[in-house]
């Protein structure tokens, strides 16, 4: 079975190449079959790969020797075990299905950019697949760079907009920042360990220091704040969402900032011998929930809204990394991979439908023009709610009770943020698909609902987002109901194996549950009411909810205290020292050779009686020189 | 001082005076005589060296042919003392203290030269010098340079003549 | 005869060519101080030729050490005597273009 591993990357490169250097010649359908057709092969793959591993256990397979040099050898290795057989099945499954969604999405692109889309798709769901099998730190660097690649170009797709293509620098740049601690973390293991392979450090484990692993976790998760948009470097993931919908989908949603996750995941054991740091990341995950919860109630771009759910939930998953619930937070992941997936799809469909508008001020109404995306988006907007029984309910049920098991408080913010979630996405819901349509009357008679290609991912991912909750039912229902956990063992065996679980009593879980349940369930019905009639007022954006619909100010207070000092600094070398040294320097040694060679010109004067008077001259020289042995002769008589 | 020494000091002495005179003379026929005196005097040199061969060669290429030549051309053009074009003052003065430098430097430069002291040239004697000796090694190991020579003075006529050919 | 009194003699002869080579600009004359400096040059090398004939026979009654010299200041002249003649055919044209012998009418080749 470990002679087909390769495979499953294999295809979306070969896909990826097809379409790249083909991109002038192929037609659209040509081009979006080849596409999906590379990604669903690498699903079967998957699929097989999946069974063997939950048959059997972890398959590797070396292939080459990537970097071999003093005592440091890193293979070029994949391990899949059964993490990553479960990231492969999301990543390959969920990106086939979005696939498929772009194949009618993007039709209106130019063959040529339709081709350049597919090949970044696929070369991103390639990076993805490097990131998640690779058998050590470095191939999941590689992957990981490549994946902040392809975010990069994706989201500058439409490159001929400015604002895109600032979005897209400023998701680089921010990736960079948080890729410089993972790269700092891989040299400090290599330092220590001399290995980055995961089996030996996970084995070596106990000879590292604390202090050796605090600082390697901190760096790795500094490295996970980047590509996870976790504060203080969230903010490129709002903007990203100037990319194609369904991009934002696969990528801003379902898959690479979820790598963050599963590189703690992957690391379990390290982070649970780093207490410090477990908590240092717990606090962020849950400072990151709520802040981009709160900022999620005043957003009126129906994808922004979604950006910033996003960057909550990714909150809600390093919360339970932070608690030490490495299954719910992968179960986390795994649930909101579904409903977050099928939430951008159906917002691209709303705004495929709209003709590219995406105030959901200017929408309302739109349940009966678009049914089965209105269906489908109730159904992603229960699971996000966590209204049981649909997935969103299990993983963040699982995440909040670790949080409560830890320390109680976590929970009593968790659950805020968790009402703050259904309300937005209620608010979301209402202002879309209920009430009046309050777009012109052009758009009112254009709407029409998407096409087979986009509505069948969304029946697929919805029908996952109702049922994925059921492979995690907690031990409170039914015991030993945990199929994730079950499966998951062999991964956090070592971390559990250091921790105590201490299990609440059942009583407290129904309590905890019920009153969840509730608590959501109104606040659902109160964003129901609120908006379900909504009319736009101007002005109603004032103290407090300004605050919010501007995001705290958080880009603001960026530019002003990072980018501006910089750009002063930059400004001060540009002007001045470029201006007046560097160049000062350069152009002096130019006009020095200038006018020099301009009197050694004069010399040239075609006189014969002052050339013959020159050579006189310097024959005299070298005969004194010659007769008083000076350095310079003997060095001429060395060389010679 | 015998008559060997007397003769050495008063031919050098001539060669030298008569060398400046070549310099210091305006009119250019002047300074064509003194060279050809310049050139006697060398001759008288060899002759003490013993080198007759040479000093009859000596006279007859250069005082006779060459010399004779140089004549031939100050006359074909006639240039008149008044308009032959000097030197400005400074490179005169340049001109001659380079010169007086490079001849310390080459004194010291002798000096120096452990490896001359206590040499002396043989004068009137050996036979190295005389036509039958000389005729010998010119035509046997030297014939190749000789003929190639001939070569050489076959195309230095042909040069003068091409340039000299009016167009 | 010391041979240091040559070699003086030699260098005071080229260096008097030299200085007239440095000040004078008529070129028949700059041909004449190149003559001198040539003829300064042979006179040494027949003196040279003498030395080494004169330790050689020291030992060797028929020595023909330094026979090669002689014959060397023989061959100078040969090429002397060819360099005359362009030279002054040279020279000849040269008067015949630009009615003068100034050496320095000679910088227009530099154009």
């Amino acid at each position: 079975m470990s002679k087909i591993i390769y495979l499953v990357p294999l295809f979306p490169l070969i896909g990826f190449l097809i379409n790249g250097l083909g991109r002038k010649f192929l037609s659209k359908p040509l081009i979006s079959i080849i596409a999906s057709g590379a990604i669903l092969a690498s699903f079967i793959v998957s699929v097989l790969l999946f069974i063997n591993v939950k048959n059997t256990g972890s398959i590797s397979a070396a292939y080459f020797d990537f970097i071999n040099f003093a005592n440091v050898v890193i293979p070029f290795a994949f391990q899949i075990d059964q993490l990553s057989s479960l990231f492969l099945l999301i990543i390959t499954g969920i990106g086939f299905l979005i696939h498929l969604y772009s194949s009618a999405y993007m039709h209106e692109e130019t063959s040529h950019h339709y081709a350049r889309y597919f090949a970044y798709l696929n070369l991103f769901v390639f990076s993805m697949l490097l990131l998640v099998m690779g058998a050590n730190y470095v191939i999941m660097f590689i992957g990981w760079e490549g994946v902040g690649l392809c975010s990069y170009l994706l989201i500058g797709y439409w490159f001929k907009n400015i604002n895109y293509t600032y979005a897209a620098k400023k998701a680089f740049v921010m990736n960079r920042i948080g890729d410089l601690g993972f790269l700092l973390a891989v040299f400090w293991l290599i330092n220590k360990l001399g290995t980055v392979a995961y089996v030996d450090v996970f084995a070596n484990v106990s000879k590292l220091s604390q202090a050796d692993i605090t600082i390697i976790t901190t760096l790795l998760f500094i490295g996970a704040m980047g590509k996870s948009a976790q504060i203080p470097l969230y903010t490129w993931l709002p903007d990203a969402m100037a990319g194609p919908t369904p991009v934002s989908a696969l990528i801003h949603a379902a898959t690479m900032v979820t790598a963050g996750i599963y590189m703690i995941a992957r690391s379990n054991i390290l982070y649970t011998m780093a207490p410090q740091t477990q908590a240092f990341i717990a606090v962020i995950g849950l400072a990151t929930a709520l802040f981009a919860a709160s900022i999620a109630l005043k957003q009126d771009d129906i994808k922004k809204v979604l950006a910033y759910s996003t960057v909550s939930q990714l909150g809600y998953m390093f919360l339970g990394l932070g608690v030490g619930a490495y299954t719910g937070a992968v179960f986390h992941v795994m649930t909101h991979a579904f409903f977050k997936a099928l939430l951008f799809l159906g917002a691209g469909s709303v705004i495929h439908a709209m003709h590219h508008e995406q105030d959901i001020r200017k929408m309302g109404g739109l349940k009966k023009y678009l049914p089965i995306t209105h269906i489908t988006f109730l159904l992603g907007c229960l699971a996000i709610a966590g209204v049981p029984p649909f997935s969103g309910f299990f993983s963040k049920d699982e995440i909040l009770t670790a949080a409560y098991a830890k320390n109680p408080l976590l929970y009593y913010f968790g659950m805020a943020g968790a009402l703050m979630t259904s309300f937005y996405m209620f608010r979301l819901y209402a202002l879309t698909f209920l009430g009046k349509f309050r777009g012109t009357h052009e758009q009112e008679h254009h709407l029409h609902e998407s096409p087979l290609a986009m509505t069948i991912p969304l029946l697929v991912l919805a029908a996952l987002s109702v049922v994925g909750g059921f492979i995690g039912v907690p031990e409170v229902f039914k015991a030993d109901s945990h199929w994730l956990e079950h499966f998951l063992s062999p991964i956090f065996a070592q971390s559990a194996a250091l921790t105590e679980s201490h299990h609440l009593s059942h009583s407290t879980e129904y309590t905890m549950i019920g009153t969840s349940t509730a608590l959501i369930l109104v606040t659902i019905i109160f964003a129901w009411k609120k908006f379900s009639n909504y009319v736009p007022n101007e002005g109603e954006n004032e103290g407090f909810n300004k605050l919010l619909a501007n995001k705290w100010y958080v880009d603001e207070l960026y530019n002003s205290i990072i980018v501006k000092p910089i750009e002063l600094f930059s400004g001060l070398l540009k002007n001045v020292i470029e201006k007046n040294v560097i160049d000062g320097a350069v152009n002096g040694v130019g006009k020095l050779v200038v006018a020099s060679s301009r009197q050694l010109r004069l010399i040239q004067n075609g006189q014969v009686g002052s050339y013959i008077l020159i050579m006189v001259v310097f024959i005299i020289v070298f005969l004194f020189a010659w007769i008083n042995d000076l350095t310079i002769v003997r060095f001429f008589n060395k060389l010679f | 001082m015998g008559i060997t020494q007397s003769l050495f000091w008063f031919l050098s002495v001539l060669a030298l005076v008569a060398a400046l005179m070549v310099l210091l003379s305006k009119n250019p026929v002047h300074s064509v005589l003194w060279l050809i005196v310049v050139f006697f005097a060398i001759s008288g040199h060899y002759i003490l060296l013993n080198a007759q061969f040479l000093a009859i060669v000596n006279l007859i290429v250069y005082a006779g042919a060459i010399m004779v030549l140089f004549l031939f051309v100050i006359m074909l053009m006639n240039p008149n003392t008044e308009t032959e074009p000097r030197k400005n003052f400074l490179v005169q003065i340049a001109g001659i203290v380079a010169g007086g430098c490079l001849l310390t430097v080459f004194i010291s430069l002798v000096k120096q030269a452990s490896e001359m002291n206590n040499k002396t040239a043989l004068l009137k004697t050996g036979n190295i010098g005389l036509i039958g000796n000389l005729g010998k090694a010119l035509f046997s190991d030297f014939v190749v340079p000789f003929e190639i020579s001939s070569v050489l003075f076959l195309s230095a006529m042909v040069g003068a003549v091409v340039i000299g050919k009016k167009n | 005869m010391p041979i240091q009194y040559y070699i003086y003699l030699a260098l005071t002869l080229f260096t008097i060519g030299i200085i007239g080579v440095l000040t004078r600009r008529n070129a028949i004359i700059i041909f004449m101080c190149i003559e001198l400096m040539l003829n300064a040059v042979n006179l040494l090398l027949v003196a040279f030729s003498k030395m080494h004939n004169g330790i050689a026979l020291v030992t060797n009654k028929d020595s023909m050490v330094g026979i090669d010299a002689q014959l060397f200041v023989f061959f100078i002249m040969v090429v002397a005597a060819a360099e005359v003649s362009v030279g002054l055919a040279i020279i000849v044209m040269m008067y015949r273009n630009t009615h003068s012998i100034d050496v320095n009418f000679l910088n227009r080749l530099k154009n």
